[in-house]
């Protein structure tokens, strides 16, 4: 049954898991200039340390949304509309967090600085929580009507469930984002991100096995693909374990891909649980959007395959050439833009 | 309130405001690669520096373009799911592969230019440029596509109720396309030429780094010159296509309510009472309209009156003509600052000719520059006001209606609040684009290097110049 429906939802789950891989750092990286920064020099280093990169990362959450868009306009349009306000929020967010990178160290005034800290830190916390909430919500199930109409009261999005969820994404991107950090940068920044790290593993161990454990309790995605999701939080396991070990050990591009690794797993599961759902309904299964009759026509999809699989090797070659030209680490003698 | 009445306001409000920094980010990318090369050809640190000064600029520029970009995408399912469900089939695509063919090598390769002057050979940092201003115009081409989609629906079937795509290639050929990306990008490079000469012509004012602006001002007022005629030269193109696409469109935007006679001449001005149907007051250039829609001296063009019946038998009972004031004047605004920013264009590049640049004499010019920074927005946003608004009541015309596009699921006050919030927003990213700017124009590209000396020795105060 392998179709053009099921390569199009593999497509859309490896741009957000790339996203959530790419931004996930930039997301942590941001909420750590108010976390690990003690001075306005570590700030601008650690928002030089994503300096080159956080545009194109975004740029993975626009192409999802694209993709989703053109390959199953219903999730996209069910999606976009039923969560209205916290994509508000998402996009406010992004808004004053890149221009807060872009814009906090064109003047010196304390009042300026500050007001920009404030945005890149509320803007980089917000989009990790509100996504994680919005993924938990694809897992829970939402009151989806007959016409693929999502009217979502507050309680169906804002619950101990989601928010459980919320959280662990959270955090994850802000471990994910210190360890990216003890790549990019040296001495007493560099030790004190590896220290929160190491601090913020064991809440992000409890937060992840609380979620997972209400996953197994609150939806059906253990009952539905309860072996492969088994293999998966296995695996998981090991490589979060593996993420603390590499970091004492101070094998930092190791312990860098650890965290990442937890991202992709954590991601790959929710896409596997769901398939070949898309979004579930609380109100009837026969409602639930799937990979079928959320999707676009066959000529449509076709066209879209031989489009994508055409660029993304362009994409994704020059996006690695650009994180090989800045591979050092940042100082304070370094090309400081922001 | 009413939803389709609040739906409309915040997507009029966000895009108006999102294109006033496309076309920057689009026409400044060019000049400054323009600069770049020069740099890179002739060895001539001056160009350099133009490149990075004119390059500030950009970046400040580029980075609200970006953000009030990812609104534009999210808005069609947040505010226009019935539409989004309708038409994601055909419309979908050309946004997806806008995100994956421009967006990715306009984001990684600008940050390679940011970053990369110390890191890259020359060459490689000039192709950074180049790519970045390249994906600016793919950009431009996709979202065109998806926009012609809705004036002129072309490579589609209806099946189950909804658009679906069935030629691909029909989609992005589409003859709407066509004329309306020149017409665009053209006017988007009119758009970074103007801004270029404008600044420039006050700095000139005010006597300072005069040689460094007048050369900025050569090449800002020589590509100003030339896309703003090659602009006019699609523009009109354009407006045949139109006559022969969205008749109702052409017919609202000249007024003409009864079908005109033939020869038909072109109306500059009139009264125009919408509850009648009929124009007082008319001033009128015989033949004019003909050429403008045929290339002849004869030939009438259709009267909205007559439109509307053909549409009812077509389409059933329903109002088909637009807002025929806004149509009408919002044409008449564009065509104004067109001509002026010819006039403009064309004296300044006969100064340039006649190595007149610096002169005393030149001081009214000069100050008439600084306000022609004004007409390329004021003609991107009328145009596309004309264009939008007299594609009404239609979001794909002929196929969907406006009222029926908007997400059932979304309340009166959700939008309410978002309208609130990211105007206010927007709001405050407009002040603080214009005082940055403000800024770094006062600062000059010389004050900048100084300061960049000290730098070397200092870490502290390497971005000294931003103070």
């Amino acid at each position: 049954m392998f179709d053009l429906n099921v390569l199009w939802f593999i497509l859309v789950a490896v741009l957000f898991i790339g996203f959530f891989f790419l931004e996930g750092f930039d997301f942590g990286v941001g909420m750590s200039t108010q976390i690990i920064a003690k001075s306005d020099m570590d700030r601008r280093i650690l928002i030089n340390s994503i300096g080159p990169f956080w545009d194109a990362n975004e740029v993975w959450l626009i192409t999802a949304g694209g993709a989703l868009f053109a390959a199953f306009p219903h999730w996209y349009a069910t999606l976009f509309s039923g969560f209205y306000t916290p994509l508000v929020v998402v996009l406010l967010a992004l808004i004053v967090r890149a221009t807060g990178f872009e814009f906090r160290a064109k003047s010196d005034h304390p009042l300026w600085k500050k007001s920009w800290d404030v945005c890149i830190f509320l803007g980089s916390l917000l989009p990790p929580l509100l996504f994680g909430v919005v993924f938990a919500c694809f897992m829970q199930g939402l009151p989806i009507d007959k016409n693929m109409e999502l009217k979502a009261g507050f309680f169906d999005i804002v619950n101990y469930y989601t928010l459980s969820g919320g959280l662990t994404v959270l955090v994850l991107c802000l471990v994910h984002g210190l360890t990216f950090t003890t790549l990019r940068t040296v001495g007493d920044l560099q030790d004190r991100a590896r220290r929160t790290a190491q601090k913020l593993l064991p809440v992000l161990g409890i937060l992840l096995a609380v979620f997972c454990a209400l996953t197994y309790i609150k939806t059906d995605l253990f009952h539905e693909r309860g072996t492969i999701l088994s293999f998966i939080f296995g695996l998981a396991v090991i490589v979060f374990v593996l993420s603390g070990f590499f970091l004492s050990r101070k094998k930092d591009g190791w312990a860098f891909g650890m965290t990442g690794g937890v991202i992709i797993l954590a991601f790959t599961a929710v896409f596997i649980g769901l398939f070949p759902r898309v979004m579930i309904s609380s109100i009837s299964d026969a409602f639930s959007l799937t990979i079928t009759n959320a999707a676009s026509g066959h000529y449509s999809l076709k066209v879209m395959t031989i489009v994508a699989l055409s660029l993304l090797p362009f994409v994704l070659g020059y996006q690695i050439w650009s994180y090989i030209v800045f591979r050092k680490r940042v100082t304070e003698k370094s090309h400081l833009e922001y | 309130m009413d939803m389709v009445f609040l739906s409309r306001l915040q997507f009029a409000s966000t895009t108006i405001f999102h294109f006033i920094f496309v076309p920057i980010s689009i026409g400044l990318a060019f000049l400054i690669a323009i600069m770049e090369t020069m740099y890179v050809r002739t060895g001539n640190e001056e160009y350099k520096k133009m490149a990075k000064f004119w390059g500030k600029l950009f970046l400040i520029n580029f980075v609200i373009g970006i953000v009030t970009g990812i609104l534009q995408e999210f808005q069609f399912g947040m505010n226009w799911s019935n539409y989004s469900r309708f038409v994601g089939d055909v419309f979908g695509a050309p946004l997806a592969i806008e995100a994956l063919l421009a967006f990715f090598m306009e984001s990684t390769f600008i940050g390679l230019w940011i970053f990369g002057w110390d890191r890259l050979s020359k060459k490689v940092h000039l192709a950074c440029i180049w790519l970045t201003a390249i994906g600016t115009t793919f950009s431009a081409f996709w979202i065109l596509i998806a926009n012609s989609f809705m004036q002129h629906p072309v490579g589609y079937e209806i099946n189950n109720g909804r658009a679906e795509m069935n030629d691909f290639f029909a989609l992005i050929t589409n003859g709407q396309a066509l004329v309306e990306m020149p017409h665009t990008v053209l006017g988007a490079l009119a758009t970074g030429a103007f801004l270029v000469t404008g600044i420039s012509a006050y700095k000139m004012l005010k006597k300072q780094d005069v040689e460094f602006f007048k050369k900025s001002f050569q090449i800002g007022i020589t590509v100003a010159l030339i896309s703003t005629f090659l602009t006019m030269v699609a523009g009109h193109a354009q407006a045949q296509y139109l006559v022969e696409t969205q008749p109702m469109k052409m017919a609202a935007s000249e007024g003409l309510w009864e079908t005109s006679e033939d020869p038909a001449p072109w109306t500059v001005s009139a009264f125009i009472d919408v509850d009648k149907k009929e124009n007082t007051g008319e001033i009128k250039i015989p033949y004019l309209l003909s050429i403008l829609s045929y290339n002849t001296l004869d030939g009438s063009v259709k009267g909205m009156n007559e439109l509307q019946a053909e549409y009812i038998q077509k389409y059933g009972e329903g109002n088909y003509i637009p807002p025929v004031k806004t149509t009408f004047w919002s044409f008449r605004i564009m065509v104004v600052a067109g001509t002026l920013m010819l006039l403009f264009g064309i004296y300044g590049v006969y100064l340039g000719w006649k190595k007149k640049l610096v002169s005393k004499s030149n001081k009214w010019f000069y100050r008439f520059m600084v306000a022609g920074i004004s007409f390329p927005f004021i003609a991107n946003t009328s145009g596309w006001i004309m264009t939008e608004m007299g594609r009404q009541p239609w979001t794909v015309f002929g196929l969907m209606t406006t009222e029926d596009s908007i997400s059932p699921s979304v309340s009166a006050g959700q939008v309410l609040f978002s309208i609130i919030t990211f105007c206010s927003v927007y709001t405050i990213l407009g002040i603080i684009m214009v005082f940055l700017f403000v800024k770094v124009i006062k600062k000059g590209p010389y004050l900048m290097d100084k300061k960049e000396e000290k730098v070397n020795s200092d870490p502290f105060a390497k971005e000294g110049f931003h103070v």
